[in-house]
């Protein structure tokens, strides 16, 4: 199958698409050096230069390290994936997107790679005028997902601190016989005085509270 | 009954015999399933064309199908383990040099090899595994966290490339699969040092998974593959087919090794360096005895624990070892089927009778080198 896996490990450099194109620093791990040539030409015209070729598995782990790729592209079929793998998991998944390069269509797969988290999905094999489309697409709905999930996170952080605040506000009000305003305006005046947030005065608060209880 | 075709995935190695067997001698053929052994080139390839649906049910390392379920590594996934296929089956081997190091050692000594590794100060081990999630990997740290000395470096290395790793110095020491760790051996680049039921005495190593979606989906084709693979692994199991299994997977085209490198393994007959005797190991590799292809949950428990897993993924590592189904789709076959789904791990020091549902159950010893044992809390 000549297929191919992206495992994209996006740093905070991509955060504009102006630079996406120049920046990207892309490993092809592949010991075919016709197909290292095709991939790395097809690459280059795409506008990223920024790239690096690796035929020996026993440097895979030093490579990784020193030149810190953004993209590694590995052949499907390649046993080193597993060895790439392991790599990346110094690093979260959830910072690599994925793309497959399979030979066949099928709706099925397709759906179901993008619902396991494939970032982009190609059917008839990797054709070198289709690598900068798909790179783009797959960096772009990886982008897409990891926004989703950092608003998902905040979310619920926020959701979390006013529990919070409204716990310490009871203390506040149990304690010192305050109305609830009156408890959120002292929480208030101590961070401002302390130059601290209100959730980290409220964290302290219910610190306390549980050491004197 | 027409047949269905059914994908299942695999890597070549000693211990995929039961699919290859089910295939081969018709087992499957018997159950009414084409069984179509799809080879696959690495174990993160397996595991994405199982999630994807490339293939309906796979050969896997057992702790796969629990990373998957709680979310590890990859692409997660809710994937069941059916049955365990094989228990045991690894070795651990140190390089020519290495070997010359720490100077004698008896074969199996866990304790005594431990001791020996970590007198050594000058850096830290370098030592390949197959798979960041396979058992060889969880063997491995449990056996070192008990020398806090001992400073290691896990490398991921595929199994056929091992022999080279250590000869190439890329490698000190693996832990591997047959048939790689005799091929290192007939090299003559490694020694071997242990086999992994040296560190627990009855691991179970690789499973038959499928996606728990397509179980639902496909009861009946689930149950058939079970039965199949069930009298493919009673039949591997019975000493007097040894000769004939090894002649088989010498032959068949699923494997591509020679005769002289399988039959160390199926026979438990470890030749440890070169030109040495062979040394018998008894449950060197099982398949079928001491209710081996029962999936414990207490298995899957430990595996999750070993994994980092909070009670939560314990519960659901518990959840994918389908022992419900195993007692559901083969009590009709003659399976005998134990009285508890979970057992203490390791408890066992010798054969033990116990409860079971046609009375002639007799479990391996399944202690671990260190004597401690594991009982998580049942909910």
């Amino acid at each position: 199958m000549a297929s191919l896996i992206l495992d994209v490990d996006l740093v905070q450099k991509i955060t504009n698409d102006d630079h996406m194109n120049q920046n990207l620093r892309i490993l092809v791990v592949e010991s075919n050096p016709e197909r290292v040539r095709e991939i790395v030409d097809a690459l280059r015209e795409a506008g990223w230069s920024d790239v690096k070729a690796l035929a020996q598995i026993s440097a895979l782990d030093r490579t990784v390290k020193e030149f810190a790729p953004d993209i590694v592209l590995i052949d499907l079929a390649n046993p080193d994936r597993d060895t790439l793998e392991h790599i990346s998991y110094a690093t979260e998944t959830t910072k690599r997107a994925v793309a497959l390069f399979v030979d066949q269509t099928d709706d099925d797969l397709t759906q179901a790679a993008l619902n396991a988290g494939v970032s982009a999905y190609v059917v008839d094999g990797l054709k070198m005028e289709r690598i900068k489309p798909v790179l783009q697409t797959a960096i772009a709905r990886f982008k897409m997902m990891r926004q989703m999930q950092s608003e998902l996170d905040a979310a619920k952080q926020a959701l979390e601190d006013r529990k919070t605040i409204d716990r310490a506000k009871g203390i506040l009000m149990r304690q010192r016989g305050i109305s609830e305003e009156e408890a959120y305006n002292l929480l208030r005046k101590t961070a401002m005085g302390q130059s601290r947030k209100v959730i980290d005065v409220a964290q302290a608060l219910m610190t306390a509270a549980d050491l004197l209880s | 009954m027409s047949h269905t075709l059914l994908n299942c995935g695999y890597v070549p190695l000693v211990d995929c015999a039961p699919l290859v067997i089910a295939k081969e001698l018709g087992f499957a053929d018997e159950e009414a399933l084409t069984l179509n052994l799809v080879r696959q080139p690495s174990w993160s390839a397996l595991r994405d064309m199982l999630a994807l649906g490339h293939l309906d049910a796979a050969q896997m390392l057992s702790p796969m199908p629990v990373a998957m379920s709680i979310g590890l590594g990859g692409l997660p996934a809710q994937v069941d383990t059916l049955m365990v296929l094989s228990v045991n089956g690894t070795v651990f081997g140190v390089s020519n040099a290495l070997a010359a190091e720490i100077g004698t050692v008896p074969f199996g000594d866990a304790d005594a090899l431990l001791k020996a590794l970590s007198a050594r100060r000058d850096r830290p081990l370098r030592i390949g595994v197959p798979f960041h999630y396979s058992m060889h990997r969880l063997l491995l740290s449990y056996w070192t966290s008990a020398a806090p000395d001992l400073r290691i470096e896990e490398v991921t290395v595929p199994p056929p490339r091992m022999a080279d790793a250590v000869a190439d110095g890329f490698v000190d020491a693996f832990w591997v699969g047959e048939p790689w760790g005799s091929l290192a051996v007939q090299q003559s680049v490694a020694q071997l040092m242990m086999s992994g039921r040296d560190v627990w005495q009855f691991a179970p190593e690789k499973v038959l998974a499928a996606r728990h979606d397509w179980v639902e989906a496909n009861e009946d084709t689930a149950r058939r593959l079970m039965r199949a693979v069930f009298q493919a692994s009673a039949w591997l199991d019975a000493p007097k087919n040894k000769p004939l299994a090894v002649e088989i997977l010498g032959r068949s085209e699923h494997l591509s090794v020679s005769p002289d490198l399988i039959d160390p393994a199926l026979t438990g007959h470890i030749v440890a360096k070169q030109n040495a005797t062979p040394i018998a190991i008894e449950r060197f590799l099982q398949f079928h005895k001491h209710a081996a292809t029962f999936p414990w949950r207490s298995q899957a428990a430990w595996i999750a624990q070993q994994l980092g897993a909070d009670a939560a993924g314990i519960a659901k590592a518990k959840a994918c070892f389908r022992s419900d189904l195993y007692r559901k789709n083969l009590s009709g076959i003659g399976a005998d089927m134990p009285g508890a789904s979970e057992k203490e791990e390791g408890a066992l020091r010798f054969e033990t009778a116990v409860a079971s549902t046609r009375g002639h159950m007799i479990l391996a010893p399944d202690a671990f080198f260190d004597g401690r044992t594991f009982d998580y809390p049942q909910n």
